[in-house]
């Protein structure tokens, strides 16, 4: 995939407005374990992106090795129109990285961490100290700015780390997995604030394993597995990527479900969670068909469930590792 | 801004956080000192009345043997606090805010710079404070000049520099806290052979290469030398080779690690 690389409209091969970041061939591993197989992306400015994958998929990988922390085997790589691999530095003066584990001084406090970063981003005493305070107001920290950070709890914590990312005004931000382990109150918090960064011309790339949340926050989605991008594009691109949606039929008494399950010849069958999956698009016409068909063999089913295709569909299917037994699904 | 003051700049905030730890949590520093202390204490107060039957001919008294092992006990609080920088390098190593520094646009040896300069100061100041305790019981240096207290100070603080390169190595290559507190054992294992306690000539013969071909008994002799006007002979010369090489050799030993691709 040619990618413009340098911020130069003129000389942009196809469409493509200057990109945040371009990867072409983007390859590490570990000894014998390939962790990314050749890796393209192409992220516009401004823009989020979300690179989705299970876990092992390689998504902190890609990070590490774009935010310069770890050097990458072979690609060419660029981020904010720097070359990763002859100048690491300019990159990092263009990014903000707030990794997965938490990356705060626990030993001092956060007003403290946050005046580190700003004496790090060599700004006065008096910028740094302004800075602080509009940050940590920002982020609902002003309270407990005067306490250690080993005390903030786990959303505090995160919320901490995005403030201080944000203390030398990068242009491009990667969040490892921002929402990982934080419960639903501050997940949508991090929502919001990462919905409020990019409404100021932020580019963002971001990782995680929630397909809720790629399908939320980012403009485009990445599904990594194994070392490899299986697909590519906006949700809606990805949802239409496969076909219609199901009935999905759940038994509690193994001996109905294996009848049930020779009966349905079509159907997928889950052994594990005695459920059978039937193709159904869930239109009115279509399930009464199914509804007569079930009657008709006599099989009597615990729960019945219509699911639509959402952005698990997409992930189960691309990375084939066979539905969850838990997935949500709308009861019509 | 110059590279040169980048690393300045960029060196002393990082010296600044590591002081600020200290400050917040003087119990660890506190806690090494305790063992110099102790071991002062218990070899003066305790042994002492056989102790110094052995030293200087027989003919020594309490007084004498507290002047003779202070020097020691000094060296041996340096070899003691690295301990705690060791301990304290491989904690941070392995928390989420050193991947930050790297991937900030920031000078980047200023993260061991800053390490280093706090763990020399640190060591100065608990030497200064086991030093007290040692005035405090008795122990006087009255007869050197004051070239030969500069020198002495020199001596120290080329001897914690050279430690503390070496403890920073160790906390790098060291998982974890535990792993790291064990790696630096010798630190505090080597003084316990050395001259501190007893003259090496007072020792097996066997065993008297090992007191001997290590760093911490060139550098006590020496420092005895000053303080107290004994023989230094070419002691000084070879404890100053020791604190070259045990700082050449901990600065490339951990710079090499530092740059090496985190896991």
């Amino acid at each position: 995939m040619p990618s413009s690389v340098m911020p130069t409209p003129r000389k942009d091969v196809g469409q493509q407005p200057p990109a945040a970041v371009s990867v072409v061939g983007l390859r590490k591993s570990y000894g014998d374990k390939t962790v990314l197989d050749g890796i393209d992306l192409h992220i516009p400015a401004g823009s989020v992106f979300a690179l989705l994958g299970p876990n092992g998929a390689g998504k902190t990988t890609a990070v590490k090795i774009l935010s310069t922390l770890i050097t990458a085997d072979a690609g060419d790589l660029h981020v904010g129109g720097h070359d990763l691999a002859t100048d690491p530095q300019a990159v990092r003066a263009a990014i903000g990285v707030t990794g997965q584990f938490s990356a705060v001084d626990g030993l001092i406090t956060g007003e403290e961490n946050m005046l580190l970063m700003a004496d790090l981003q060599h700004l006065s005493k008096h910028e740094g100290r302004q800075v602080t305070a509009e940050l940590l107001e920002r982020f609902d920290l002003t309270e407990a700015a005067k306490k250690p950070a080993s005390t903030y709890s786990g959303g505090m914590k995160r919320r901490l780390d995005i403030a201080m990312t944000l203390v030398g005004n990068p242009r491009i931000i990667f969040l490892d997995e921002p929402t990982t382990g934080l419960d639903p109150r501050s997940r949508h918090n991090m929502w919001g604030i990462i919905r409020e960064l990019v409404t100021s011309g932020v580019t963002v790339f971001l990782t995680t394993q929630y397909l809720e949340e790629a399908d939320e926050l980012a403009d485009r989605i990445a599904v990594l597995n194994n070392g490899r991008i299986a697909a590519e594009g906006t949700a809606e691109e990805l949802k239409r990527l496969i076909p219609g949606g199901h009935v999905r039929l759940r038994f509690s008494d193994p001996t109905a479900y294996r009848s049930a399950a020779l009966a349905l010849r079509e159907a997928t069958r889950d052994d594990e969670a005695l459920s059978l999956q039937i193709p159904s698009d869930g239109s009115q016409r279509e399930l009464r068909s199914v509804l007569d068909w079930l009657d008709s063999a006599g099989i009597e089913a615990d729960e019945l469930t219509v699911h639509t295709p959402d952005l698990d569909d997409v992930f189960f299917a691309l990375t084939g590792s066979g539905m969850p037994s838990q997935t949500k699904e709308d009861v019509r | 801004m110059s590279s040169l003051s980048l690393a300045v700049r960029d060196s002393s905030t990082m010296l600044r956080r590591n002081l600020l730890h200290a400050r917040r949590y003087p119990s660890l520093t506190l806690n090494l000192l305790l063992t110099p202390i102790m071991l002062l204490l218990l070899f003066v107060y305790i042994f002492g009345d056989v102790m110094s039957a052995g030293i200087g001919g027989g003919g020594a008294d309490r007084s004498e043997y507290i002047a003779y092992i202070v020097p020691g006990l000094l060296l041996m609080t340096i070899g003691s606090t690295t301990i705690g920088t060791a301990v304290s390098v491989s904690n941070d190593m392995s928390e989420g805010i050193i991947a930050r520094f790297r991937t900030m646009a920031i000078h980047r040896s200023s993260v061991i710079t800053g390490r280093v300069v706090g763990s020399v100061l640190q060591s100065i100041a608990s030497v200064v404070l086991v030093g007290a305790v040692g005035v405090a019981i008795g122990f006087r240096s009255t007869d050197a000049t004051a070239l030969e207290w500069l020198a002495a100070f020199g001596l120290l603080t080329l001897f914690a520099l050279a430690l503390t390169w070496i403890a920073v190595g160790m906390g790098m290559v060291s998982p974890n806290a535990e792993a790291a507190s064990n790696n630096a054992m010798p630190l505090i294992f080597l003084p316990l052979i050395s001259s501190t306690f007893v003259p090496v000539d007072a020792m097996p013969g066997w065993f008297q290469p090992i007191a001997e071909y290590q760093p911490f008994t060139p550098a006590i002799e020496t420092l005895r030398g000053l303080l107290l006007g004994t023989e230094i002979g070419n002691n000084g010369w070879i404890a100053l080779a020791w604190c070259v090489a045990l700082s050449a050799l901990g600065y490339y030993w951990s710079k090499a690690v530092y740059n090496r691709d985190p896991k």
